[in-house]
């Protein structure tokens, strides 16, 4: 996987240098709705940083709040050493693209990705050369003369990103830049975006709600929920350990109950179950718990008996997805889902053994 | 804070302070031509001709003088006669421009819009020529005259018809093909499609129609001074009291009336809009209509007939210009349009007319545009933004004769610094910008809103400030919409007699007046010959428009192609 590739240079240079974007205790309120909460979190050099959440989580909020299009209402935002917090975009220092790409319509793809490089710094025979440059990088070069509705969306996808990336900024800004394609193409220039990011070197951060899209081309994951920032970790941590339920029930897929922690120390008691947990292990006899377990998890039939606290369940469904086969389980009032192999699903019906691997089962404390 | 940070936020600060600056523009144009004068007018309505403050007194006097009552009560009769007769009318026709399978839609397209092209007076005077009292078909009214209730309520229809049919024609052209499949699957017959999918789309549409005619019937001046006769209406009895009796503070009264029935109809169309903008789901299939003779073939007999009488109308006006004597000698002559015989302003009042037309084009189109960009995307959320976007809407509500009243009220105060301006051409122009300020400003706000949001964002975060993107993106990509807004703005300007007709000077009388004054004068068919030519230059325009629409799209729009 791509991310713990990724994770060791991030964490090398987070002990040597100082991170490059610094969120601080942001805020951003309009009129009386609070659309983020004392969000903070840093980003080192060249990391890709995922902002991921439901619509309306407030993910897209702290986009624009460091871009500068809608500015915190409290906090700071450090870039590259600078308090950026108050500056208009055009004083920053990124590039952004965004879900619509917002290409202009009545110019060339040369003329947009080369309408960042004006003044002195761009002389015509620099700028020309540059939008030569980066179409050859995107593989774009005979298109250059297209205007932006010529051109497939994933191509215009790619001319909004060399646009952004055009005067070499130190931070990309990237929202929802894939939700507008294909699936199949998605998945390709997903791909492609994060080659091309690794090959530049440019810090990032992208804005999502599709947490295949995030685990696939982050370093770290920032998942939010309700204008907060729920946990900040490498895709697989997220995955694994979850900080909340929210993340656990949002990242992947999973079956949740309620549960009780048991009187025995480690164990839930669920609808006449019990259940070995280690993560009840430091909590409460009588606490109520929702307890979250990924249909991989679930170990089924001779696997399941060497397991403490398996039991019998009876297959009420089952849905043939490929690669595996994922059978829903009944016992008593409570539903599971678990993945088998195809080619020795159990027939619906069918009773057999079940179990939840006690490290695998990932509990939190529920309000009431 | 280093001074790194400070020195690239100091330059943006300059192009904030600019893009305030334009906005203050405005506001500016917008306090002197609208919010001052109206602010006079209402002052006025409560003072006496001293100047000093009498309360309510004058609108009490007003209420109790019979003849003025009597003036308001005629206008709203014929405005809803009026109303209840084109709205069925244009209704019909709407339908079959959008819904039916007639052919030379075109045609009839073009046809409906030629009166917006002619001043109000055209159809009055064309009507004078058909029924007045050496009317060749007077027989016709069996010993009625046409100098009243008659000529009025015929010649408002004419006037009227584009104005509600065009409403209906955008109201009905934006139908889902799904409800019709959804209805006729459920085996619902022709009649009751029609009562239960499109009348109910169109209710709101409806709603627009009847209250934009009804007002400016009320409102009209031209078509009830030339053939009124001796029938009160209230914008009349406006112009009696200020020109004939030099009553200012009555006629501010009579103005704020005027004021009344406007108010309320700009509500009812807001309130009409809002409902309607619910109605219509972005995924809508455009409904395409499938030929069927027993609707198209009486559909297309009612667009003949109204073409026949649309054109008929200003054919006859044609006519009686090129006639020498109406009705005893037919013989054909251009000594009518020799306008220095009749008019001490003469031609000159035509280049005069050209002049302020195209100059409220250019510059009201100019600062309206850039004005309404800087509100939806330059300078949005500012306190001043919010004023100028509220004022914006006003002028919609104003009658021209009551923003003319206002106009001398407020620059011909003695003590009103910018009161040079009176009499000069400035003050013309700047009327026919504020009088047509709304429908221009809801054309740019309507085109800048179908730009992507993002525009500016995309630009600002590529260090492009934000007027370069303006030029180099909004304007190009908006310049059908630009036009659209220019020529509206110099057809109405050219065609407007209620707002203008106190406020030229002895050498800046403009020909919609100078028609006005030829009748007077008994010069009728001279009168018609100003109309004429009036309508003549603004069809050109509007024919230049569509010609060069060509050229223009093709030199900026050609990424439009796939």
């Amino acid at each position: 996987m791509s991310a713990q590739l990724a994770v060791a240079p991030a964490a090398a240079t987070a002990t040597t240098a100082p991170p490059y974007l610094v969120v601080e205790q942001v805020s951003k309120h309009f009129g009386t709705t609070i659309a983020l909460e004392r969000a903070s979190l840093t980003v080192a050099a060249g990391e890709f940083v995922c902002f991921l959440g439901p619509s309306g989580c407030g993910k897209t909020t702290l986009l624009r709040a460091i871009a500068g299009l809608d500015p915190a209402t409290s906090g700071r935002i450090l870039q590259d050493g600078r308090d950026i917090t108050f500056l208009p975009p055009a004083a920053r220092d990124f590039g952004i693209v965004f879900q619509s790409y917002a290409l202009f319509p009545n110019l060339s793809v040369t003329e947009n990705v080369g309408y960042g490089l004006r003044g002195k710094a761009w002389p015509a025979p620099r700028r020309s050369h540059r939008v030569a440059e980066l179409l050859e990088l995107v593989g774009l070069s005979e298109h250059a003369r297209k205007y932006p509705a010529q051109l497939s969306g994933g191509q215009q996808q790619r001319v909004a990103l060399i646009r952004a990336l055009a005067a070499e900024p130190g931070l990309l800004l990237l929202d929802e830049p894939l939700s507008a394609l294909d699936a199949q193409v998605r998945l390709h220039l997903r791909q492609e975006l994060r080659a091309l990011q690794r090959r530049l070197g440019v810090t990032t951060v992208m804005v999502t709600h599709d947490q295949e899209e995030a685990m696939g081309v982050s370093d770290r994951i920032v998942v939010m929920s309700r204008g907060h920032i729920e946990q900040i970790g490498t895709p697989e941590t997220i995955y694994r350990h979850p900080a909340s339920a929210f993340v656990a029930g949002f990242v992947g897929h999973a079956s949740q109950f309620a549960a009780k922690v048991d009187a025995t120390p480690g164990s839930l008691a669920v609808d006449g179950l019990t259940l070995p947990c280690l993560g009840a292990r430091r909590m409460l006899y009588g606490t109520p718990v929702q307890a979250f377990i990924r249909p991989e998890d679930v170990a089924l039939g001779p696997s399941a008996s060497a397991l403490e606290g398996h039991f019998a369940a009876r297959v009420m469904h089952q849905e043939f997805l490929g690669p595996i086969c994922r059978v829903t389980l009944q016992v008593g009032r409570l539903q599971l889902e678990a993945d088998v192999n195809p080619a020795v699903a159990p027939a619906i019906g069918e009773v057999l053994l079940a179990a939840l691997p006690a490290e695998r089962l990932m509990v939190f404390p529920r309000d009431v | 804070m280093s001074d790194a940070a400070l020195r690239p936020g100091a330059t943006v600060s300059l192009e904030a302070r600019a893009l305030r600056g334009g906005l203050l523009l405005a506001f500016a144009v917008l306090l002197a031509g609208l919010v001052l004068p109206l602010g006079t007018l209402l002052l006025r309505a409560f003072q006496d001709a001293q100047g000093s403050f009498v309360g309510l007194s004058n609108f009490a006097e007003y209420a109790t003088t019979p003849s003025l009552r009597q003036a308001a009560w005629n206008s709203v009769w014929t405005a809803a006669l009026t109303t209840m007769l084109v709205v069925p009318l244009a209704f019909g026709f709407a339908y079959a421009l959008t819904r039916s399978c007639i052919p030379a839609k075109g045609f009839f397209r073009a046809v409906m819009l030629l009166p917006v092209l002619a001043p109000s007076l055209l159809p009055a005077l064309a009507l004078i020529y058909l029924f007045g009292n050496q009317g060749m078909l007077r027989d016709l009214l069996f010993g009625n005259s046409i100098y009243g209730p008659i000529g009025i309520v015929v010649a408002q229809v004419f006037y009227c018809f584009p104005h509600a049919a065009l409403i209906l024609v955008v109201a009905l052209s934006t139908a889902d093909a799904r409800l019709y499949e959804a209805a006729t699957v459920l085996r619902a017959g022709h009649f009751r499609i029609f009562g239960t999918v499109t009348l109910p789309l169109a209710r709101y549409g409806l709603v627009s129609a009847s209250v934009v005619v009804f007002t400016l019937v009320v409102t009209d001046f031209g078509i009830p001074k030339v053939i009124g006769g001796q029938f009160p209406v209230l914008a009349t009895d406006v112009y009696k009291q200020v020109v004939g009796l030099q009553n200012f503070n009555m006629g501010a009264v009579v103005g704020l009336v005027l004021l009344l029935p406007a108010l309320l109809a700009f509500a009812a169309d807001r309130w009409a809009n809002r409902q309607r903008s619910g109605l219509i789901s972005g995924r809508a299939v455009p409904y395409v209509p499938q030929p069927r003779r027993a609707r198209d073939l009486p559909l297309l007999g009612l667009c003949v007939l109204v073409a026949v009488a649309l054109v008929g109308l200003v054919a006859v006006a044609g006519w009686g210009s090129l006639v020498t004597f109406w009705p005893y000698n037919l013989s054909l002559t251009l000594r009518n349009y020799d306008f220095d015989q009749f008019d001490t302003a003469g031609w000159s009042a035509l280049w005069n007319s050209v002049r302020i037309a195209a100059a409220a084009a250019i510059c009201g189109t100019a600062l309206i545009f850039t004005t309404a960009w800087l509100l939806e995307r330059g300078t949005p959320g500012s306190a001043l933004a919010s004023a100028v976007r509220f004022i914006a809407g006003v002028p919609l509500a104003v009658p021209g004769l009551v923003l003319g009243l206002a106009f001398i009220l407020f620059f011909n105060h003695p003590s009103n610094p910018l009161g040079f301006l009176y009499g000069t051409l400035a003050i013309l122009v700047l009327n026919g910008v504020v009088h047509f300020y709304t429908v221009m400003h809801l054309t740019a706000v309507t085109a800048i809103r179908q730009l992507d949001p993002e525009f500016e964002s995309v630009g600002a975060s590529l260090k492009v400030p934000a007027v370069v993107t303006f030029r180099r993106v909004t304007v190009p990509i908006c310049l059908p919409a630009i036009l659209d807004i220019a020529v509206y703005a110099f057809v109405n300007v050219m065609t407007t007699v209620s707002a203008v007709i106190f406020l030229y000077g002895p050498d800046t009388k403009p020909a919609s007046v100078a028609v006005v004054h030829m009748d007077e004068a008994g010069q009728s068919s001279a009168a018609a010959a100003m109309a004429v030519t009036i309508l003549a230059i603004t069809a050109s325009v509007k024919l230049l428009q569509l010609a060069t629409g060509g050229l223009v799209a093709r030199a900026t729009q050609g990424w439009r192609q796939r």
